[in-house]
């Protein structure tokens, strides 16, 4: 505890903003956005230095409560803008938020190819296998069988894969963490943050309104039981065959992040003249 | 209203200096302070304000729990303490109540509940500490800090004894937020 007095260090409070969040009392949203505060203090960042970007959702209110950069886009497009904005600010520590049906259905094509390019930014997703913000209705993690009025019987569609997809597509940093467990979760944030290239946390954070069995999480969770790998095909192994509920690192792979090209070798006349017919 | 027992329950590190433990029993004051705050917020924003006033009350007293400390320790108000993985050996700091257990039409008697809770793992975690500590001033530190946790676990018992606990219904909502019909 030598570094005791060193007052220069970042705490979590200021990662926090004046707003006060609005979510349900008891909605797992909360300790997430004590986990990136946290986790952003860990890595003494200072908040200008960081933006958060999301999209639409309960969670996708996140950015609003941070003291840093914030960007609350459109409809599944959270990480369309985070990726412009890495793209032109590299420099800054870009950490995408949002929710399951944000993220995989209307978000769906954009999480592909952001897995895919790999830009150096982070992606936390808070699963609630609902859309909490309009009233209950099933999402793409929501399971088949989940009965409600708005989908009596259960959609019967099979539940979206979150974590294969992004192994497949091409994420760096693959892993699992439950709001319940904020320093945990704070843990992983800042290990994916730091990890090269698009690091991918699924959060599994309860919505007690619609889903209030998810109250039940905690006592299902449970850490990985195995050391993470860097070997994909080891990866989607203990992924596709995991009950859902390991929480850790599951992947960290060594791809290198994508870089931005080099500046133009031709000026602007030189191009139009390539093209004049 | 119980804490959720994924994240350990094992043995935690014992502090090996004063300033360790104290830096232990700082951090879990100020997340104390932020959470009961946090609470108290939450339950304003949706209109529970018996509830709101009765946290925001805790984060009162906790903060002057974090105050004693400083001064005790001679730190700086605005100190930081090196945050360490598994201290604690729960989800959260022992003194922290869980979001999970909140209600948005959850009465006094619960949040006092879920504070009765949170002094009893406070207390719990000093007086493992007093047990563990090798040298004589952590542990004498140590068992000071849990005497304290006692007495805010009893002056939450003598609260709880004057409010009454509520109905088996008390969560029913004749207007609630996922009426679809």
């Amino acid at each position: 505890m030598n570094d005791m007095t060193d007052a220069t260090r970042l705490s979590a409070a200021d990662f926090k903003s004046d707003y006060k969040p609005i979510w349900c009392p008891g909605c797992g949203d909360y300790t997430v956005l004590g986990s990136l505060t946290k986790a952003l203090a860990q890595l003494g960042r200072p908040p200008h230095e960081v933006a958060v970007v999301s999209g639409i959702g309960c969670s996708s209110r996140i950015p609003a409560y941070t003291t840093c950069y914030g960007f609350h886009g459109v409809h599944g497009r959270a990480l369309a803008a985070g990726t412009g904005l890495k793209a032109a600010r590299p420099e800054l520590t870009v950490v995408v938020t949002g929710g399951d049906g944000d993220g995989y259905s209307i978000g769906g094509n954009h999480f592909m190819h952001a897995c895919r390019r790999n830009l150096d930014l982070t992606y936390l997703v808070m699963d609630n296998h609902v859309y909490g913000m309009t009233k209950g209705q099933a999402s793409p993690t929501t399971e088949p069988d989940w009965d409600n009025k708005l989908s009596p019987g259960g959609t019967g569609l099979r539940s979206f894969h979150p974590l294969v997809i992004a192994l497949a597509a091409g994420a760096n940093f693959v892993a699992r963490a439950f709001s319940g467990d904020p320093n945990g979760t704070a843990d992983l944030v800042a290990q994916a943050i730091r990890h090269p290239g698009f690091s991918f946390v699924e959060i599994l954070s309860p919505c007690v309104t619609f889903r209030p069995e998810q109250r039940g999480w905690k006592d299902v969770v449970h850490r990985a039981a195995v050391p993470e790998t860097d070997d994909p095909a080891r990866a989607a192994r203990r992924i596709m065959t995991d009950d859902g509920f390991n929480l850790g690192v599951l992947y960290a792979g060594k791809r290198a992040p994508y870089a931005r090209t080099p500046a133009a070798s031709a000026s602007l006349a030189q191009i139009e003249q390539a093209f004049a017919v | 209203m119980t804490r959720a027992r994924f994240g350990g329950g094992g043995a935690r590190p014992a502090p090996r200096s004063l300033n360790e433990l104290m830096g232990q029993a700082l951090t879990m004051e100020r997340e104390a302070v932020a959470r009961y705050t946090e609470l108290a917020d939450m339950m304003e924003t949706h209109n529970n304000l018996d509830v709101a006033a009765l946290f925001r009350k805790m984060a009162g007293y906790e903060q002057l729990h974090v105050e004693q400390i400083l001064a005790d320790m001679g730190w700086a108000a605005d100190v930081v303490v090196p945050r360490q993985s598994g201290v604690w050996g729960t989800p959260e700091s022992p003194e922290v109540v869980p979001i999970e257990d909140m209600h948005y039409l959850m009465h006094p008697w619960h949040a006092l509940q879920a504070a009765l809770s949170a002094e009893q793992r406070a207390e719990a975690f000093f007086a493992e500490m007093a047990g563990t500590a090798a040298d004589e001033a952590v542990r004498q530190a140590a068992e000071e800090m849990r005497r304290e946790e006692a007495e805010h676990v009893a002056l939450v018992l003598e609260w709880l004894a004057k409010v009454p606990q509520p109905d088996s219904d008390w969560s029913v909502d004749p207007d609630p937020p996922r009426h679809m019909d």
